[in-house]
């Protein structure tokens, strides 16, 4: 057996083992912690590019741990739907461990150590999660990465210790919820392997206990995603988190709950309960449209830069779980390729989010003003991230959301494109503020700590850089996207929908 | 009356649920609100180690299998326990248990902060 064959495993396994080894460098050296969390997070990365490109040339890749067959086994499947999705985490926190090495020197210089731990044991839960083929293992990396979020969290400052709380309450509410879930599908089926639930379910379809299923699922990952109504304890959560865990769980842990929502629809149950007979698409699409708005009239009222893309956040989920409900091929894609682009352009704000920080002491929209002049480059990747978010082509955002409006048109969900619309106009409106603070307004400094002139001009190069390439990756995934799409997606997308 | 006999596991385990829910939404103390996640917790174990139970079985031991092979033919399922749900549930503990730590730290980061851990008490300050 080649190492090739083993990368499946080993893209868990080595950010799983690193995580020890970083805990125990800690006890030598605060120094070594930084080198093994990179290493960790690189060989990740790594084997989750050759475990993609193995699964375009030779098609889906079952992964039996220790050798047993599934369904008794549990089994790890890769096909091109995950493949992606491993391969935007593991880059995703690449670039938020290098970010991290200054930011954490300065807001947490005491707890290096136990930072990188919880960092690197949370990209093991979120990688975990995708690649596992069984809805129990799902639930115990759902908590892993759930855990080490709450603590990555509760490191912030002031007002993160009351907010990662809330996040406990609600979060455990959630994999709760997912748990109940799935015992009621192991009770009607007797199994727990996804591939082998798919095969039996049919047969089951008429039966009361697999709609409740899929509802307590559903729910489940809407409150791990904070899918509006469901969305309280996400703003507070990730405004207050230190800003390098923000930067790794802002873009990634909602991203991962909607892959895992799509999963469950399409590889759980099947692309004819979920649309047709369980008979959810209607009003979810209306649950999506509520959230879209909400979550963009809430960011226009914020005037804390980081607490107006929490709610962004909010919003853009909707967009993905509007788009995974359409019923239509187009609007499954779009979805699917807003996972992506969702992620970078999350994390390219965040990071900026991150240097504001750095360098300001302070995530106030007055902090940004007057940062064109001082951080031109820095504020050139904003812009870009900004453009994305707004939609505007080629940035990799304006593709996204072109898939899903014309997903919405094919299936006929007017208030859904409506909604996109909208939000895509609120967006500009709100990216134009800021812009227009950045650019125009002179500098104020209101920050006690900053009352000697300090000298504000680009951030040191560790943080300039990740945010350098997300900022490229998301014109580079937009040029991209057509190939993307019909080499990737298209495979993970189920035939005979719209 | 007779499906809620038949059935009384589930309603113990909705009871518990809806006690421990009402625990973390409604009551003021964080504490309070940790307990009620654990009983929370409870009720879906309660619910899975119900559903492994089968009248007059035993556990899922097998007793008389002497020497490796040649005797499985014997062995008649209704007379064992379900011990997959028992297994699952193991994982769910050690989860469990790890929330409740995590949570309780918390709680004392809270407490050491605000000296409190009256979420009203707690807001006022925050305000």
């Amino acid at each position: 057996m080649s190492i090739i064959e083993q990368a499946p495993a080993l893209l868990v396994i080595i950010p799983l083992l690193s995580a020890l080894l970083v805990n125990m460098a800690g006890l030598i050296n605060r120094q070594y912690c930084f080198p093994f969390a990179i290493l960790g997070i690189l060989g990740s990365f790594t084997a989750s590019v050759i475990t993609l490109i193995q699964v375009m040339e030779n098609g889906v890749i079952s992964y039996r741990l220790g050798g047993w067959p599934p369904p008794f086994g549990i089994e790890y499947v890769v096909d091109h739907f995950n493949g992606l999705v491993l391969v935007t985490i593991s880059f995703v926190s690449l670039m938020a461990v290098i970010f991290s090495k200054e930011s954490i020197k300065q807001e947490l210089p005491e707890k290096i150590p136990q930072f990188y731990t919880l960092f690197i044991l949370l990209v093991t839960g979120l990688l975990g999660m995708t690649i596992t083929g069984d809805a129990f293992n799902l639930y115990v990396l759902l908590e892993i990465s759930a855990l080490t979020g709450y603590a990555l969290i509760a490191m912030g400052d002031n007002r993160a210790l009351v907010a990662s709380f809330n996040y406990v309450i609600m979060g455990t509410i959630g994999a709760s919820f997912y748990l109940l879930g799935v015992g009621h599908l192991y009770i009607m089926t007797g199994s727990l392997n996804m591939a082998d639930l798919l095969t039996i379910l049919p047969g089951l379809y008429s039966v009361n206990a697999i709609f409740i299923a899929l509802l307590l699922i559903l729910v489940g990952t809407w409150i791990k995603m904070a899918f509006f109504p469901l969305h309280g304890w996400l703003p507070n959560a990730y405004t207050y988190a230190p800003s390098a865990a923000g930067c790794l769980v802002a873009p990634l842990v909602t991203k991962v709950s909607v892959y895992i929502m799509i999963r469950i629809m399409l590889s759980v149950f099947s692309p004819l309960y979920v649309y047709s007979i369980a008979g959810l698409s209607e009003t979810i699409v209306w649950m999506a449209v509520v959230a879209i708005l909400s979550g963009s009239i809430l960011a226009l009222a914020q005037t804390d830069f980081r607490k107006m893309l929490t709610y962004l956040i909010v919003a853009e989920v909707g967009y993905m779980v509007g788009g995974a409900w359409l019923a239509s091929s187009i609007g499954l894609t779009g979805a699917i390729l807003h996972i992506v682009n969702d992620a970078l352009m999350t994390l390219c704000l965040f990071l900026f989010a991150g240097i504001v920080i750095y360098k300001r002491g302070g995530h106030q929209l007055q902090d940004l003003a007057g940062l064109y002049k001082k951080m031109p480059v820095t504020m050139a990747a904003f812009t870009l991230g900004a453009l994305s978010m707004i939609g505007v082509p080629p940035t990799a955002g304006f593709f996204s959301k072109w898939y899903l409006i014309l997903g919405a048109i094919d299936a006929g969900h007017y208030h859904f494109m409506a909604a996109l619309l909208i939000s895509s106009l609120v967006n500009a409106i709100l990216f134009f503020k800021v812009i227009e603070i950045a650019y125009f307004e002179p500098m104020v400094d209101h920050h006690g700590s900053h009352s000697e002139a300090v000298i504000i001009d680009e951030a040191p190069l560790s943080m300039l850089v990740p945010l350098i390439i997300v900022a490229l990756s998301l014109i580079i995934v937009g040029l991209y996207s057509g190939d993307i799409v019909t080499n990737i997606i298209h495979h993970a997308v189920p035939t005979g929908l719209l | 009356m007779e499906s809620i006999i038949s059935s009384y596991n589930y309603w113990i385990y909705i009871l518990l649920m809806m006690i421990g829910l009402y625990a973390m939404l409604a009551k003021n103390n964080l504490v309070k609100k940790v307990i009620g996640m654990s009983i929370f917790q409870t009720a879906i174990i309660v619910f899975y180690v119900s559903i492994s139970a089968k009248e007059h079985a035993s556990i899922p031991i097998i007793a008389h299998g002497s020497g490796h092979g040649a005797v499985e033919a014997a062995i008649d399922i209704t007379h064992y326990a379900n011990p997959l749900p028992h297994v699952l549930m193991l994982t769910a503990i050690v989860v469990s248990v790890g929330t409740l730590g995590v949570a309780l730290a918390i709680c004392l980061g809270i407490y050491r902060r605000y000296n409190s851990l009256e979420e009203d008490e707690i807001q006022e300050q925050l305000q």
